[in-house]
């Protein structure tokens, strides 16, 4: 087990910027998830601490040992590639075994550990097959059990999942956890799904043009968001942004129901909401429609729990409201969340 | 006339099929012929020259094997093939694996660069690398000719090699990288294993350039133990305005032999296909 720490690191290609002065550093053995749009860095940050790409400047420490001019081979870490990147020509045990015969280890205790990661991700009726033979989810599961056999120090997964259908990503973005907590190695996961991100993480990094922008708890990420990037894209359908004077209002479709509904959640902040469209989910409801002229019509969503039962429909203004609580203010400028009360404007709603 | 139309195909299928067989195997099948067929019939113009007009003979084989020094040039063709295939592997893979792999966007260009100098041609190359060949003191043996020859493979089969090398996703090697091997490890347990079709065909085109060459061989070897195939049955049955077609004939047949066999056996290896399932 190791920690990862990371302190001020750039990286260039060419005159572009990919990774911009990066500083973080991981818990003892905790699921790290690197979050962000394609192109924001972080597969290349991720690639920099695996020792696949140097670092411009900065540092990258493994252990309490400063990696940075080290082969990936000593690093003593495990990487799963998008792609899977299984050795085509090697069955699936020559795959698995393949780390170990790297450290020269005996036939016997190969043997051994192989067996030991088949077992544990259910695929020693496998060991003779060659990677064409399998399916998707047979082909992770060889990459996670090559990753995992030599008990690596740090695990670096890079959009495991992504090629995955949907069904199957949930199953196995369930017992890719499981294995995670069972082994206790430090994991650091690159994804650009947020609903991955939230399932998985211990701590979510959101990342947008080779920087960081939060560092936090899936619950801090996604109810206390550092600023308007964060707040757009956790979330789906994502946080509604109201321009008002020089800040932004910021609140979550499912803080933004009627007066009825919220009523008795303490100071409620009112709005004049015109519905245009009402999308039944089979489980929540999403209604579509504008804000009130003092809010420049501004488009925003609201999502009903199943549990809520309040009859609404198209072409109607209802009295909509968000508990001042749920409330977030962003600078207008810069886009980052200000921490005061909301500006003075329609009195608050109370019960 | 589902069946008429599926007949008719098959039947075009066929007939290009054979057209193009018996294109491709007539040499072949002249070759045979004249080697069997006796000089009475072969210079006869009044016989049907397609088939045998008179019982075969082995006068020819006779000749050429006990006449002239053929299985001495056999044995020279195949050490020089095995030489320059050695070295041609040697240099090539290298320079292949670091022009895709490290060269960047001037990989290509000095790539292609390096291919262009295949296409200089041997007459003009022979006088100067005559300077070489006797600066090295190799005159008269085939050791010029293993000296030479890889300045034409070489080229050739790096840039052949840079296109098997560059369908391997990195992600592989990297993953190789990781999984603790050195960039050579990888590159012996993984990128090399992954390209046996493209090494393969390096060693057959390696080996049959060098082996069908005739200018550098006939400019730099006159000792008649010294002479490959290519060069030692025409300058020996060859006299003057005489040729000796019968032997010619069966030279060219008993040195293609070994060549078809070499092919065949690695056909199946050649079909691609091989890199599936690796990624996705």
């Amino acid at each position: 087990m190791a920690l990862v720490r990371i302190t001020g690191l750039t990286k260039y290609f060419n005159d572009h910027k990919a990774v911009d002065n990066i500083s973080l550093a991981t818990r003892e053995g905790e699921f790290l998830v690197l979050l962000g749009p394609s192109g924001c860095g972080k597969t290349t940050l991720l690639r920099m601490i695996a020792g696949l790409e140097k670092p411009s400047s900065g540092e990258v420490v493994i252990g309490g040992r400063v990696v940075n001019d080290l082969p990936p081979r000593v690093r003593n870490i495990a990487m799963v590639f998008q792609s899977y990147a299984l050795y085509p020509h090697m069955t699936v045990f020559k795959n698995i075994s393949f780390p170990l015969r790297a450290l020269k280890m005996e036939k016997e205790k190969i043997n051994e550990k192989v067996e030991w990661a088949a077992q544990m991700f259910g695929i020693e009726q496998l060991l003779n097959r060659k990677p064409r033979e399998l399916s998707g989810g047979e082909r992770q599961r060889v990459a996670l059990a090559r990753a995992m056999v030599r008990m690596p120090s740090v695990f670096l997964l890079d959009e495991p999942l992504s090629n995955l259908d949907a069904k199957l990503r949930a199953s196995a973005r369930e017992e890719l956890q499981q294995f995670q907590r069972q082994i206790g190695i430090t994991t650091i996961y690159v994804t650009h799904d947020q609903v991955e991100a939230m399932g998985l993480g211990n701590r979510i990094v959101v990342m947008n043009h080779g920087k960081v922008r939060q560092i936090g708890t899936p619950w801090e990420v996604y109810h206390e968001p550092a600023d308007t990037f964060v707040a757009t894209f956790v979330g789906s359908p994502p946080m509604n942004l109201t321009e008002q004077g020089d800040v932004l209002v910021g609140f979550r479709p499912e803080s933004f129901l009627p007066l009825e509904v919220n009523q008795g959640h303490g100071e409620l902040k009112q709005f004049e909401f015109e519905v245009s469209l009402v999308e039944d989910l089979g489980g929540d409801r999403l209604i579509y429609g504008r804000l009130d002229e003092q809010f420049g019509r501004q488009r925003v969503v609201s999502r009903f729990a199943p549990n809520i039962n309040f009859p609404i429909e198209a072409g109607r203004t209802h009295l909509f409201t968000v508990p001042e609580g749920k409330v977030k203010l962003f600078d207008r400028q810069t886009g980052v969340r200000i921490e005061k009360n909301i500006p003075a404007g329609e009195p608050d709603g109370r019960d | 006339m589902a069946d008429f139309r599926k007949l008719r195909k098959q039947a075009s299928i066929y007939g290009v099929a054979t057209f193009f067989t018996i294109f491709c195997a007539f040499p072949f099948y002249w070759m045979l012929i004249t080697t069997f067929k006796r000089d009475s019939d072969l210079f006869n113009p009044t016989n049907d020259p397609f088939i045998l007009n008179a019982a075969p003979t082995l006068d020819h084989l006779r000749v050429l094997f006990f006449h002239t020094l053929f299985l001495r040039y056999l044995l020279n063709t195949f050490v020089v093939g095995a030489a320059v295939v050695i070295i041609t592997l040697l240099v090539a893979v290298p320079a292949a694996y670091s022009l895709t792999r490290w060269a960047g966007r001037w990989g290509e260009g000095l790539g292609i660069g390096i291919f262009l100098t295949y296409l200089v041609p041997p007459t003009l190359l022979f006088i100067p690398l005559s300077r070489v060949v006797a600066f090295f003191g190799l005159t008269e043996s085939i050791g010029s000719l293993i000296l030479v020859y890889p300045t034409f493979t070489i080229p050739f089969c790096t840039w052949l090699l840079m296109g098997f090398f560059k369908s391997i996703p990195p992600d592989i090697e990297e993953q190789a990288l990781i999984d603790g091997y050195s960039r050579l490890g990888a590159l012996v347990k993984v990128v090399l294993p992954l390209s046996i079709s493209g090494l393969l065909t390096v060693v057959v085109f390696a080996f049959t350039l060098s082996m069908q060459e005739f200018i550098y061989a006939l400019a730099f070897i006159s000792v008649s133990a010294q002479k490959t195939v290519s060069i030692g049955v025409p300058t020996e049955l060859v006299r003057g305005d005489v040729f000796r077609w019968g032997p010619l004939m069966a030279a060219a047949l008993v040195a293609s032999i070994p060549v078809a066999i070499l092919y065949t056996f690695f056909l199946d290896r050649f079909i691609a296909g091989f890199t599936m399932g690796a990624i996705k």
